[in-house]
């Protein structure tokens, strides 16, 4: 089990919380919470020890692409790159639903 | 001009004197089965070529076997020919120094020995071919002195009856009986009256009973169960920005669990765009019994299968108006038309890899395993002398060239990174180590980018039949190669260049809500929700069932 900890500046706030993806093998949960900074925080907990610099590429990727201001807990559970940024999308559609 | 003096029957007058000395252990073309490996002996001499029925489902198994027990001292440096290395036998009868060369098309679960067996110096290779290569070959320059297939039953003549497995055993035949070779067919039953005949007795020498049935392998099975949010997210996206986009009528599905996906969002997710009949239509196949469900609900017209797929027998029995069937109502399988056709009658194939370089190129041959591609690198292709009416052919025609050629669409869809955790998109394709490794003539590429016409990974799907060079070709393949390294060399301003042109699409442009993407929208769940849609009359075989 590893403890992974990740912050971006970023400009566009979330307006609710979110929660999406399952705890099960090869999946993961993401939450997001409203925050007042113009910065993201993410925390990941993993079961897959050594993939920080993947972890660090996917939330790289995805702040590019979607520059959201939020506090973020990701519980992993050996998800692959592509299904943590199918969830990270998952979010940003739900979030856009509210609108 | 004077004529040199020859005799125009050497093989033939040698082939009867090989089998003159059998003639004691034979009544009419039967040999009794614990007398084979004398038999073998006598027939196969030093450097023959000989094929070993090897295919992709079904194995001469009571031959291969057989072979490996002769005297190496009798028969010895033959040079085999078989299109699938599948069994132990097929490389023991290497270290027993029966055989010192192979030509073949496919490895499959031997592929790691070959490779070591190769570097080790115990096989020579001749080739590694398409299938269409090596059954082409088979009556140029690798004409057979010897073959040895499988067959289900023979009658007392030695008519052959191969029915729902008949694969390419016809081809492999004719390439024999014709041209003085020796056929030797391993079969499993002997009857009075066959239920037809698949291959005549006039094209066959010995008949032997085996100890036991054939080996015969469930390869297409793909659980639905298995099946993941990723892959059906995938799949819509290749339904709606591929299969609608282009008007895809006639088709190939390679084998796995991306395309096992698409065939089970048509009923459903291809229903609600309103594309029953406008889309996948005519199909090439091997029988995956997850097309079942959109054949139950009237998506197909008609499929040709290149071999059988255990359990599906019955099925397919009931389903003539879809499926190839003789009139003892079994199918009729055949590899090398069911690859030409692939090759130049239908308007895609679609198929996933293990590896796939910056500009496109894809291989599944990675480091210290010899695969081999079988049919994919013949259906994976464009052959540039077609020419062809349909909608998708002419969607990808240059416009602006009065003799301007349509063009097959060709498409690779993978996960950036697979379960192993290891990205597809490599710099340098493991094919070109092995090459060295090897000592091969050419890198074995299983589909070379000049030939993909799109490739569709979770992230979106790039159309690189639009990209005007070759650096734009690669900007496109990173704009979804996800956080692998040549994706993390994508910019958004590249992606947003490229989305604008049309050469990249992503789920939201293409209308799709990531959050669809559910197991709930697969017209079967599992393999008893198939069984269910085929009225019962797909078997599973024991492994694929549950017990609950």
């Amino acid at each position: 089990m590893e403890q992974l900890a990740y912050q971006y500046q970023t400009s566009q706030p979330i307006s609710k919380r979110v929660h999406v993806g399952v705890v099960g093998s090869g999946d993961l949960e993401i939450l997001m919470f409203p925050t007042d900074k113009s910065e993201s925080t993410v925390k990941v907990r993993t079961g897959s020890d050594g993939f920080d610099k993947v972890w660090g590429n996917v939330l790289t990727r995805f702040f590019d692409r979607y520059p959201i201001s939020a506090d973020i807990v990701i519980n992993d559970f050996g998800a692959t790159p592509g299904v943590v940024y199918l969830r990270l999308t998952q979010a940003m559609e739900e979030l856009a639903d509210e609108k | 001009m004077e004529k040199p003096q020859r005799n125009w029957d050497t093989k033939r007058v040698q082939k009867a004197q090989r089998l003159a000395k059998i003639s004691n252990l034979m009544t009419g073309k039967y040999v009794e089965t614990n007398q084979i490996i004398t038999v073998l002996e006598a027939l196969i001499a030093p450097g023959d070529k000989v094929v070993l029925e090897g295919d992709n489902q079904k194995q001469a198994s009571f031959l291969s076997q057989s072979l490996n027990l002769v005297n190496p001292k009798k028969v010895n440096h033959l040079h085999m020919i078989m299109s699938s290395i599948s069994r132990p036998e097929h490389l023991d009868i290497f270290e027993r120094k029966i055989a010192s060369k192979i030509d073949f098309s496919y490895a499959g679960a031997q592929s790691v020995r070959v490779s070591q067996m190769i570097e080790d110096g115990k096989m020579k290779l001749g080739d590694i071919h398409t299938y269409l290569e090596l059954y082409g070959r088979l009556f140029i320059d690798l004409i057979p002195n010897v073959v040895l297939v499988a067959a289900d039953k023979a009658d007392k003549a030695g008519n052959l009856y191969t029915g729902f497995n008949t694969e390419e055993t016809p081809t492999i035949v004719e390439a024999a009986a014709f041209k003085d070779g020796i056929v030797i067919v391993q079969v499993n039953e002997v009857v009075d009256e066959l239920p037809r005949i698949d291959i005549p007795a006039g094209w066959v020498d010995v008949v032997v009973p085996a100890d036991k049935p054939y080996e015969l392998e469930a390869l297409f099975t793909r659980d639905p169960q298995n099946i993941t949010e990723l892959q059906i997210l995938m799949a819509m996206m290749a339904i709606k920005g591929i299969y609608a986009e282009h008007g895809v009528q006639s088709l190939n599905h390679g084998i796995g669990f991306n395309t096992a996906a698409i065939e089970l969002l048509l009923p459903t997710y291809g229903a609600s765009l309103g594309l029953k009949g406008k889309i996948a239509r005519n199909w090439v196949l091997n029988p995956h019994p997850t097309i079942i469900p959109a054949i139950e609900s009237g998506w197909v017209e008609s499929i040709h299968s290149f071999g059988g797929e255990v359990g599906m027998e019955k099925y397919i029995a009931a389903r003539p108006d879809i499926f190839f069937v003789g009139q003892d109502g079994t199918m009729r399988s055949n590899r090398v038309l069911g690859q030409i056709a692939g090759q130049y009658a239908v308007d895609m194939f679609i198929g996933s890899t293990l590896q796939l370089d910056y500009d496109g190129n894809s291989s599944t041959v990675t480091r210290g395993r010899l695969s081999g591609f079988g049919g994919a690198p013949n259906m994976g292709h464009n052959p540039g002398g077609r020419r062809h009416s349909t909608p998708a052919w002419q969607s990808l025609r240059d416009q602006d060239n009065a003799l301007g050629k349509g063009q097959k669409l060709v498409v690779q869809m993978v996960e950036t990174y697979g379960a192993n955790k290891k990205p597809i998109f490599v710099e340098n394709l493991d094919a070109l180590a092995v090459q060295k490794q090897a000592g091969l003539a050419n890198a074995p590429v299983m589909i070379y980018s000049e030939d993909t016409t799109h490739i569709v990974t979770e992230e979106g799907i790039a159309y690189l039949y639009k990209a005007t060079s070759k650096a734009q070709r690669q900007a496109a393949i990173a704009a979804i190669g996800g956080v692998t390294p040549l994706g993390m060399t994508s910019t958004k301003e590249s992606l947003d260049q490229l989305r604008h042109a049309g050469i990249v699409k992503l789920p939201e442009d293409l209308g799709i809500k990531r959050s669809d993407a559910k197991r709930s929208l697969l017209a079967a769940q599992t393999i008893d929700d198939l069984v269910e849609w085929s009225d019962g009359l797909y078997e599973p075989p024991m492994k694929f069932r549950t017990w609950s």
